[in-house]
């Protein structure tokens, strides 16, 4: 339950790179949590997307990549339209899917041998592709 | 005509660099029209005050403009200055030439040469005042006629000054006449208000001119000339008894603003029974007679023949030698936030319209009952920080009163609905008055739970008012099937006060505040001598402040007459 | 009337009931749908990442085919119609991007072609009024809810397509059209998306969060625009049902259809079969069939 905090872990290199590929000031966000009062997949998520940016913030890496939220998320943008501070959440959670996924081990989150031959076959492309646009490398 | 004389500021305010006061001068070399000061102090200090009055009078100028970067802060002192100085100040101008984006910019310098320039050729197209000065006229306008206006009117008025209280509204008492209880006492606001409004009908240095709006303003401190514009009551106020009747008769019931649309109220109207005063005004857009050509009720029911509906606005001039401008606030629209369903969701109300709910006098007669179908509500949910501090898409600011009302609703409803629950939605509680904290603790150890949360998004479904809200506390998604919502949402600028500025010659912020004269010494002084802010016209606050506020304003136009 | 048409890959496949009936509503009412030559997918994703500029080339291609071949670019697909409309307004306004774009796709494109929603052209090109004149079949009575979800609306600034809280046009549409529109307030939701991929069981969830809502407005059947939307509401019934024993079912009908019904089509060209959740015994209820 306890973190300790210090210059070089707030705001370290993990929430910079999560700025820099979303383009957001983390420290913008002021914890309304209208992004999570908003969401329609919080209901399946570890964190909710504020957390996850309070997290980030923080500098809490392990944390972070291990909780389920920016996987969670459809991109769907209400977070977005709806935040008063601007913030384009979606954004960052996709920049978190892209920490890790940038990585240099594979680290995908999807794997196509892992779906069915019959979901295969019901499947429409455009959610395949933006599937795998999305959990894989 | 003798020469113009030109003061520049060299003052560094705000560790901003001004212009170099030598190179503004060689610019204006060409001018043989004027005579131009530069001395290295800033003029607001003394030795530059003794300074600018050495200059002017060892060259015999009476003309002067002075190049500043703050005109709004040290004109009225000047002006003030000259005048004891034996000057007329309307023969000296005070002009802004703060560099803009980039400092000592080229662009920037001949901006301010122009804008120097054109203010010495204005200067010297003024013609001296004739013979003997103007008289300064010791009487007072106040505009708005709501807590503040009163305020400052009583106090001027004690003070043995005349007023003349200029309302929009047929009545005075404004927003606090709509509030049921005031925080953090939870006396009622009718009966701490009721004896201001009476007291000011009655006082005899005070002057009611309700329904009514300033046309416009010309003149300075000490004379200004004010065209007013009487609005047809079609009631002869002066035959009127305020007997009641008409109202009592009128047969259009249509939705009242006063009761904030969830109670009904008459074509013929008075804001309430113990309006001040006590005279009703037909609204011609929802009056019978106005709108389909029948009915006259109100005019065979009145026993004094005071109906006229031929009444046309009428036009009053007055002087006055200084203005409080007490104009108010209105409350962010709630058929303007999209997410909470454009106003289309029905038992979604402002804090406002909850005043009305909980009023003895309301709609419901105080008995807490949603506007849908009259039922108690048991499950009601309390927003703040509705449409404020939210840069994004609605007002930055943080509206100050709204955790307190908010509370207050909250409590008042427990207080009445025993087996009901309220919930609060805040960002941040903030409660800095006296009494205040302790009053909000007591409202949680009274049962309200607080959910540190945004609204994301409100919408009816299955006979409910669906609320998706936040717990950040612990960083959940928080839903709730509610029975009525209350929205404290942003105070803003009341209708029409940015109109009412520039007819003033008076600043506005970006949302239609009007501006002080600076925030911090001069907080109810306007950018005009003579001219003075108070209440929620500067900005959102709660009584006490906006109180205070009054007695401020007043108390500066009292220091102002008394110098005459 | 002629506009280009972009259907995009699963209109060719898995949503060719949203292709046909487009195609055969256009000429009924007298448009002309001309196939862009040559066209790839779109990518199915905006790239949220700022330095994701790969993933802007097949969409900015598409654009810049579009201008050679024609000046306004449809689509029948929501997902489609989000990422070509965003990356044309990337173009548009970001300089830098365009450059490197213009680079790497070796064509000069400016950001010029007008990027509508076939939903669009119906209001603004052709326009209700003339709908409602061609109507041919009288759907009165029946009780749709118009399922927008994300794509078109958001982000509402780069989209232009409609207020993003309470949008209007697929009503009208309805309306135009002699349905009866059913308000439900899950129509701006997602249903889920790509994560019926990633996630199946939340998709499920979500796809139940809005029929429920729709059924429990009076809805008889939900009208989509949109293939991933379609297949979410739609195709997933079974899962919802094995999750949720109440949930009755409910016919996803794609706006063409709907609107090929109401002009008179021919049904078979309407390709009801293709449809998980058939809609025809409704429709044969309802005495349209």
């Amino acid at each position: 339950m306890k973190i300790e905090i210090s210059r070089g872990k707030v705001h370290n290199e993990f929430s910079q790179k999560v700025e820099e590929i979303s383009g957001q000031n983390l420290f913008a966000c002021y914890q309304c949590g209208n992004c999570t009062a908003g969401c329609p997949v919080s209901f399946a998520m570890d964190l909710g997307p504020h957390q996850v940016i309070r997290y980030s913030l923080l500098g809490l890496e392990k944390e972070v990549l291990e909780c389920n939220t920016f996987w969670m998320c459809a991109s769907c943008l209400q977070c977005t339209s709806r935040c008063p501070k601007g913030l384009d959440i979606a954004r960052i959670m996709e920049a978190i899917r892209l920490v890790i996924l940038r990585k240099k081990e594979r680290l995908d989150h999807l794997e196509v041998a892992e779906l069915s031959e019959e979901f295969l076959e019901r499947v429409p492309q455009i959610a395949l592709i933006s599937g795998f646009r999305k959990f894989t490398s | 005509m003798g020469k113009v004389g030109v003061v520049m500021c060299p003052c560094e305010l705000e560790g901003m660099t001004l212009f170099d006061p030598e190179v503004l001068v060689e610019g204006l070399k060409g001018r043989k029209d004027v005579l131009p000061l530069i001395h290295h102090q800033p003029v607001c200090s003394e030795s530059g005050v003794e300074a600018i009055r050495a200059f002017m009078e060892g060259n015999g100028l009476d003309r002067v403009v002075m190049a500043c970067s703050k005109p709004e802060l040290f004109g009225p002192t000047f002006k003030k200055a000259l005048r004891q100085w034996g000057l007329n100040p309307s023969l000296s101008g005070v002009l802004g030439i703060r560099p803009t984006a980039e400092r000592k910019g080229s662009d920037d310098l001949q901006e301010a040469l122009h804008v120097i320039e054109e203010g010495i050729d204005e200067i010297k197209r003024r013609k001296p005042a004739k013979g003997e000065k103007t008289p300064f006229v010791k009487r007072a306008m106040v505009i708005g006629g709501g807590i503040t206006g009163i305020t400052a009117s009583i106090d001027l008025g004690n003070g043995g000054y005349e007023v003349l209280l200029v309302d929009r509204l047929p009545s005075i008492g404004g927003r606090m006449l709509q509030l049921s209880e005031t925080f953090p006492t939870l006396d009622c606001a009718q009966c701490t208000l009721t004896p201001k409004t009476v007291e000011t009908g009655q006082h005899p240095h005070i002057r009611l001119i309700t329904y009514a709006e300033i046309e416009s303003v010309s003149g300075e401190v000490g004379n200004f000339l004010v065209k007013i514009r009487r609005k047809a009551a079609y009631v002869d106020w002066e035959k009127c008894t305020g007997c009641g009747l008409c109202q009592e008769k009128c047969p259009s019931k249509v939705p009242s603003e006063f009761e904030r649309g969830i109670g009904p109220g008459k074509a013929i109207y008075t804001l309430s029974p113990q309006a001040v005063p006590n005279k009703p005004v037909i609204n011609p857009e929802v009056c019978r007679y106005f709108t389909e050509g029948k009915c006259r009720v109100c005019e065979k029911v009145c026993l004094t023949d005071a109906i006229d509906y031929a009444q046309e606005d009428t036009f009053i001039e007055e002087r006055v030698g200084a203005i409080i401008v007490a104009t108010g606030f209105d409350l962010y629209r709630k058929e303007d936030i999209g997410e909470y369903g454009y106003g289309d969701v029905p038992d979604v109300i402002d804090g406002l319209a909850f005043e009305r709910l909980n009023s003895a006098s309301g709609p419901t007669a105080g008995e807490i009952r949603r506007p849908s179908d009259g039922h108690i509500p048991k499950e009601v949910v309390f927003i703040q920080c509705v449409a404020s501090r939210d840069p994004e898409r609605y007002m930055p600011y943080c509206s100050r009163a709204c955790c307190m009302y908010t509370a207050k609703h909250a409590r008042l409803y427990k207080h009445k609905v025993h087996d009901g629950h309220a919930y609060i939605f805040y960002m941040d509680i903030r409660s800095m008055g006296k009494g205040y904290e302790e009053f909000i603790q007591q409202g949680m150890e009274e049962g309200i739970l607080y959910l540190r949360g945004r609204v994301s998004r409100l919408f009816r479904d299955n006979g409910h008012v669906v609320v998706w809200g936040a717990d950040t506390l612990t960083g959940k998604k928080v839903e709730i099937a509610a029975d009525m919502v209350v929205l404290a949402t942003a105070m803003i600028p009341s209708r029409g006060a940015k109109e009412l500025a520039e007819k003033l010659h008076i600043g506005t912020d970006e949302y239609g505040f009007l501006t002080e004269a600076q925030c911090k010494l001069y907080p109810v002084e306007s950018g005009v001598e003579g001219i003075y802010l108070a209440g929620c016209a500067q900005g959102p606050k709660d009584i006490a402040d906006t109180v205070a506020q009054g007695n401020a304003a007043a108390s500066k136009v009292q220091a102002l007459f008394a110098q005459h | 009337m002629e506009f280009l048409y972009f259907p995009g890959c699963t209109l060719y496949t898995k949503a060719k009931n949203l292709d046909e009936a487009g195609r055969e509503c256009a000429k009924a009412l007298g448009f002309e749908l001309k196939e862009l030559s040559n066209w790839t997918c779109c990518g199915a994703a905006f790239p949220l990442a700022k330095d994701n500029i790969m993933a802007l080339a097949p969409p900015a291609r598409i654009l810049a085919k579009a201008k050679e071949e024609g000046s306004t670019l449809t689509t029948l697909c929501s997902v489609c119609f989000n990422v070509i409309k965003r990356t044309n307004r990337l173009i548009q306004e970001d300089e830098e991007k365009r450059e490197k774009i213009n680079t790497f796709i070796e064509m000069d494109y400016q950001g010029d072609v007008r990027v509508l929603h076939y939903l669009e052209i119906l209001k603004r090109e052709v326009g209700f009024e003339s709908i409602r004149g061609a109507v041919k079949r009288d759907l009165q009575g029946l009780k749709v809810a118009p399922f927008y979800g994300c794509m078109l609306l958001r982000p509402a600034e780069e989209m232009e397509f409609d207020d993003k809280e309470a949008p209007t046009i697929f009503e009208e549409f309805l309306e135009s059209i002699a349905c009866e529109p059913v308000d439900f307030p899950y129509k701006i939701e997602c249903c889920g998306a790509f994560q019926s991929v990633g996630a199946p069981e939340v998709a499920t969830e979500c796809a139940y969060a809005i029929l429920i809502s729709a059924l429990r407005n009076g809805a008889e059947a939900v009208t989509t625009t949109c293939p991933l939307c379609q297949f979410n509401l739609d195709s997933k019934q079974k899962e919802i049902r094995e999750r949720h024993n109440d949930f009755p079912g409910i016919p996803i009908i794609y706006f063409t259809q709907l609107l090929g019904l109401a002009l008179g089509l021919p049904v078979e060209k309407l390709e009801f079969h293709r449809n998980d959740v058939d809609p025809r015994p409704l429709l044969e209820k309802k005495g349209l069939l």
